[in-house]
């Protein structure tokens, strides 16, 4: 890497550029006002040569190839042509028997594998009819309450065929102890059984807020699960490390990937604290990036997301199972990018964003639907949305080649900045105390507010155009159809529960409950008393509130 | 004319407070006194923070598809305690179809995903109800 005049004087090949060819261009036609800045606000110069990366054997060079550590350029020697991204297209809706029928669409329309959304009852631990439930059953997801629900939900789908990604975070034991159970129930075998729990916590205290209980309690349910999982269900991915909702909440890219890595760290070392041994559970990590619009600063921030990983296993905890080393993502497109103004629009959004996902070297992928910020997606364009991941895979040929931005003098600087950002990022979070300790400082959230008010000012200075928006925008738009969601399916939820607490063993309910509480006030793991919970019938809200009456609930102070 | 005062609120179980926090932070920008309740606000909580801030607006972000459930009850605590001249504006995902019914409530203005933040400003000083007491 040279500066434009190094310490000898000898002008760089950039540098005699910009003196004999730019220069004078500039003087006859100036570039556009800009800024040319990325959607994070880092500024971006007008060329990238390989004066700008260093050269080889240079500090920060990585000449390493796919499949070879620290895996910068992909984890598989072979990239898609083994094996596809998997096209995982989050849904749920309404009652357990309506997302089940999703589903199988889903599933004939060649989606390989299942992903549920709850709705904010059962991500938030409570029962339908709890006073803050009201309006929200079956709206923003399935509506789950007890084992009965899950049975309908997975109906004549066969758990031991495919996996499954379900996005639950505080109630995760609650959610896959259920899950468990209907597996088992099919006479699947839970040493073989595989999918994904989201199960971070950390970013929703950070960024998503759906939390129940305070930071420290919330993360042993998490190590219970690593420990439980190690021995019990051993092909389950623990955990779905999430800078999706950083991001949605307005974080830049850079934010996105350090708030998210060291998440990581913080469950790495909770789990070593409790006993683990590193390679036992880091291999069942994977994570969930957001695709976001600025092209190449998404591709930069997975590859620098793999390569970050593999080092910080390997030097900060020592691990040596190549599995512990490879970091393994999920992406899904940036919901918040999509305008209710034009939506049509969103398709191309989505297109290009899913593209740099899979440049990137996205292990899985959603991409949203075009209809998603004027309501949940109908099933024409949950379709639609799958049919662009099948036309990136299979017309646009990108999938013959491994990482075809490895080596583009841009890509790789991002890619370095990237890496360079989150380090900072990491020894500011190490000095704070850690993550939980970042946390409860409010660190991470302050970061984000900052960062998403300087966005909004920038849209609203026009400094970023959003076509329909702020640009090209249409006064006489046409109405658009959207999935209207009635309250049938609450009625129809609170009818059942009424039924379910009528017709189960209530005395076996209070006695699994209490067992429950046992083991929260002890240092027991909760998965086996949650197990029986749910096997004898006991609602998400039930199981959620014996846990309130020993841990307490997290309450945020409210700032701006 | 004294400052005009908002409380923005953050109803139902729904943890996604990046619009309420931006918007929050644009009024105050613009000069008006904000109230942020924070996450998890029944309407009774809510119209209790607009009495005893003596609010002048009532601002709502609802994404989860609760509108329905939630803005009733605040219009109906708003007038039983008599606080009428209390604008209440929404922001979130509104379809189409509930517009209306929102607008028939009494609820004054509602604001999609794209909407700039100068006009929710500028909505709200050209809509607020006059007062006359001067502080």
């Amino acid at each position: 890497m040279k500066s434009v005049a190094d310490d000898a004087g000898t002008e760089s090949a950039k540098g005699r550029w910009e003196r004999e060819v730019l220069e004078p261009t500039l003087r006859k036609s100036p570039e556009r006002s800009g800024p040319f800045t990325t959607i994070s606000g880092r500024p971006i110069d007008r060329l990238y040569t390989s004066d700008d990366v260093p050269a080889e054997g240079e500090p920060g060079a990585d000449a390493s190839l796919p499949g070879e550590f620290p895996y910068t350029r992909g984890i598989h020697p072979t990239g898609y042509r083994g094996k596809l991204w998997t096209m995982r297209q989050f849904a749920g809706f309404g009652t357990p028997e309506e997302t089940n029928e999703r589903y199988k669409q889903l599933l004939k329309a060649g989606g390989t594998g299942l992903s549920v959304a709850f709705d904010l009852p059962t991500l938030m631990g409570r029962d339908p009819d709890h006073p803050l439930s009201l309006g929200e059953v079956g709206k923003c997801g399935v509506s789950i309450m007890s084992l009965h629900d899950m049975e309908r939900l997975f109906d004549g789908i066969s758990l031991g065929d495919i996996t499954t990604s379900m996005t639950i975070n505080s109630p995760a034991p609650m959610i896959f102890a259920m899950y468990l159970v209907v597996a088992e129930q099919q006479g699947a075998n839970w040493k073989t059984l595989s999918g994904t729990i989201q199960n971070d916590i950390l970013k929703e205290f950070i960024a998503q807020k759906e939390y129940i209980f305070p930071p420290r309690p919330s993360m042993r349910l998490i190590t219970d699960i690593f420990q439980f999982c190690t021995k019990e269900v051993p092909k389950w991915n623990t955990i779905s490390v999430s800078g999706y909702h950083i991001r949605e909440a307005g974080a830049t890219a850079l934010q996105e990937l350090a708030f998210t890595l060291r998440d990581g760290i913080e469950y790495v070392q909770w789990g070593i604290d409790a006993g683990l041994d590193v390679d036992e559970f880091v291999p069942r990590i994977s994570f969930f990036f957001n695709a976001h619009s600025d092209f190449f600063e998404e591709i930069a921030k997975y590859r620098a997301a793999r390569k970050i990983w593999a080092r910080v296993m390997r030097d900060r905890f020592g691990a040596k199972d190549e599995r512990s080393l490879k970091l393994r993502f999920h992406s899904q497109t940036a919901g918040v990018s999509l305008t209710a103004q034009q939506p049509y629009n969103n398709v191309v959004r989505t297109a290009l964003q899913a593209l740099s996902a899979v440049l990137g070297g996205t292990n899985s992928l959603h991409t949203n639907s075009l209809d998603e910020a004027l309501a949940l997606p109908t099933q024409e364009a949950a379709t639609l949305a799958l049919r662009t991941q099948q036309v990136i895979a299979f017309e646009s040929g990108v999938t013959n080649v491994v990482d075809p931005f490895g080596g583009s003098y841009f890509v790789e600087r991002l890619t370095l900045d990237m890496e360079e950002g989150a380090y900072k990022y990491f020894d500011a979070i190490d000095r704070l105390g850690g993550m939980v300790a970042a946390v409860e400082a409010g660190f991470p959230q302050r970061e984000i507010a900052e960062a998403s008010y300087r966005f909004q000012q920038a849209v609203e200075r026009k400094e970023k155009i959003i076509v329909g928006v702020n640009g090209y925008v249409d006064e006489n738009e046409p109405a658009h159809p959207i999935l209207y969601i009635d309250d049938q399916a609450a009625e129809q939820q609170l009818a059942r529960l009424e039924e379910l607490r009528r017709t189960r063993d209530n005395a076996r309910v209070t006695a699994t409950l209490e067992a429950l509480r046992e083991a929260a006030r002890s240092d027991a793991n909760t998965m086996y008393p949650l197990l029986d919970c749910v096997r004898a019938y006991a609602t998400v809200g039930e199981m959620c509130d014996a846990l309130r009456e020993v841990w307490g609930e997290y309450e945020e102070v409210p700032s701006i | 004319m004294r400052t005009i005062r908002v409380v923005i609120a953050k109803p139902g179980l729904d943890g996604h407070d990046r619009g309420a926090k931006v918007i929050a932070r644009a009024l105050r920008d613009a000069g008006m006194e904000v109230i942020y309740t924070g996450l998890r606000q029944t309407p009774e909580k809510i119209v209790a923070a607009a009495l005893q801030e003596d609010a002048d607006v009532i601002g709502l972000s609802i994404l989860s598809g609760a509108h329905m459930h939630i803005c009733p009850q605040v219009m109906k605590l708003l007038k039983e305690r008599g606080l009428d001249h209390v604008m209440v504006v929404v922001g979130g995902i509104i379809p189409d179809v509930d517009r209306e019914k929102l607008t028939a409530m009494g609820v004054a203005g509602i604001f999609l995903p794209g909407t700039p933040m100068q006009s929710i400003v500028d909505f709200i000083n050209q809509n607020v109800a006059p007062r006359t007491e001067v502080v």
